[in-house]
């Protein structure tokens, strides 16, 4: 087998970590279960990653640019904004049957222990590049007229809010239906609530 | 009257639709006298020359320099004279043409108020129009509301010397304009920042965000050349207007148009999505220095 590369092994210690975190809750997990679940010695872990906090403002950055890339070539396709609010709301979906992990990190560690994102993730430091794209996505819905102007939070309160709240639901197995039912219906509230009157 | 050895440059200032606001700047310039004494001053408005101003909407006489103060307006008369026969007759064999202010430059202030007839010299705003476009290669724009005195200094300077003033595509004097209004501004470090003006007139906060400033989107240096060799609308606490740019004079000049809290325009040549990744991580500090006044940072008991 080949040898796996620096790179890789990080990867895997993001990718097994987001889902022990997701699974366990981020104080109950602890680096030796990581290390345990990657196969590498705690020892090794430590060359990656020097605390369990650091670890932890690495994952929210890894998803946030995640998120960033997906919504940025969804920003850069010529459709209309209701068309684009439809494919974010599909990309968060998938990403939440697919990858359920990155956004249960995010809704159950990043949003609800904020302690641990003091120093180094100020304000919107490590969501930035996620955050950056729904700023383009809202300013240019208004500049072509698509959307009315309204201050930012607002919007992306009521989007990014109404998202998690589905995903939340989604995953305590309270939605009768799959996400993939709401996907129109959602996407359809959100430019409604947003659009131009 | 001059002498058949005066071999110094002719000077024609005249006036199309004009507030005589570059007038009123180009006295202001501290060394006006050393200026002028290296022309010889035909005819202006408001300073004495050769001629009188029946002479010059009469036609006769010529000039090396001709500087165009206001809008232009096809149906203007001046001493019962058409203003289209009076450019024509200067332009033609001026070697140079000069665009004083924001009004001969792009059509300015008169041109929003008579977008049907006036302009300016060679644009209408930022497209080529105008009564001199054929002589276009002898037209510098020296733009402004009004014109910055040392600018109109600087570029007959550069003419009595002999020396090529080099322009941007807009016919403004490169060494001039190609700065931004933002270069220089000493609120930079609140720019940089994210921390707003709270009022007008105050020495603290950037005005970029809430009060309408232009500065890095200008072509200008107001903050490099000072007025009145001591200040700049930024340095008291007013917004720049973007007064040298052809869209000038914009809607709301006290305010920043912006969609969903962004600011619609960025600095010039920053991508919009690089802006706002930058802006969000300065926003994400509180400087304590930078949040209040700045005389009471280490004011003592």
């Amino acid at each position: 087998m080949a040898r796996m590369t620096k790179e890789e092994r990080r990867g895997g210690i993001i990718s097994a970590s987001l889902k022990l975190f997701a699974e366990k809750g981020f104080y109950i997990t602890t680096i030796p279960d990581i290390a345990e679940k990657v196969g590498m010695s705690v020892g090794s872990f430590y060359n990656y990653f020097t605390s369990k906090d650091i670890l932890a403002k690495e994952l929210v950055m890894y998803i946030s640019e995640y998120l960033g890339r997906k919504i940025r070539n969804i920003n850069e396709k010529d459709i209309s904004t209701e068309r684009k609010i439809y494919e974010i709301v599909s990309m968060y979906f998938n990403m939440a049957n697919e990858k359920p992990e990155m956004i249960e990190y995010f809704l159950r560690v990043y949003l609800s222990n904020r302690e641990v994102f003091g120093e180094g993730c100020e304000g919107m430091i490590c969501v930035s590049p996620f955050v950056t794209e729904m700023m383009i996505l809202f300013e240019e819905g208004v500049s072509s007229k698509d959307l009315h102007n309204q201050d930012f939070f607002s919007a992306f309160g009521l989007f990014m809010g109404y998202l998690g709240g589905m995903v939340f639901l989604f995953g305590e197995k309270i939605l009768s239906e799959p996400l993939e039912y709401y996907k129109e219906s959602i996407s359809q509230n959100i430019y409604n609530a947003l659009k131009t009157r | 009257m001059h002498s058949k050895q005066d071999k110094r440059p002719t000077l024609l200032w005249i006036q199309g639709v004009t507030c005589n606001g570059n007038t009123h700047s180009f006295l202001n310039l501290p060394n006006i006298d050393q200026l002028l004494v290296k022309f010889r001053l035909l005819h202006h408005p408001s300073l004495a020359g050769e001629y009188s101003f029946e002479d010059m909407a009469a036609c006769r006489f010529k000039c090396d320099i001709l500087i165009f103060e206001g809008a232009y307006d096809p149906l203007m008369k001046r001493g019962g004279v058409l203003l289209s026969k009076i450019v024509e007759h200067y332009a033609q064999t001026a070697g140079h043409i000069i665009g004083v202010g924001s009004c001969a430059s792009f059509g300015g202030m008169f041109k929003a108020s008579a977008p049907e007839r006036n302009s300016g010299l060679i644009f209408n705003e930022e497209i080529e129009y105008g009564p001199l476009l054929k002589y276009k290669s002898k037209v510098i724009n020296i733009a402004g509301c009004p014109a910055h005195p040392e600018w109109i200094s600087y570029t007959l300077s550069m003419i009595a010397a002999g020396k090529k003033v080099q322009v941007d595509e807009l016919h403004r004097p490169i060494e001039l304009f190609s700065n931004l209004a933002h270069h220089g501004c000493i609120r930079n470090e609140y720019f940089e920042w994210k921390v707003d003006a709270v009022a007008f007139g105050k020495k603290e906060g950037c005005l970029f965000y809430e009060y309408g400033c232009r500065a890095p989107m200008t072509h200008a240096s107001c903050n490099k050349i000072l007025w009145n060799e001591v200040s700049s609308k930024t340095r008291v606490g007013t917004p720049c207007f973007g007064c040298t740019e052809p869209d000038f004079p914009r809607q709301n000049l006290f305010s920043t148009k912006k969609n969903m809290s962004i600011p619609v325009d960025v600095p010039i040549g920053v991508p919009k999505r690089s802006y706002l990744t930058l802006t969000g991580i300065a926003k994400a500090f509180h400087i304590q220095r930078l949040e209040g006044k700045l005389i009471d940072y280490k004011k003592t008991d």
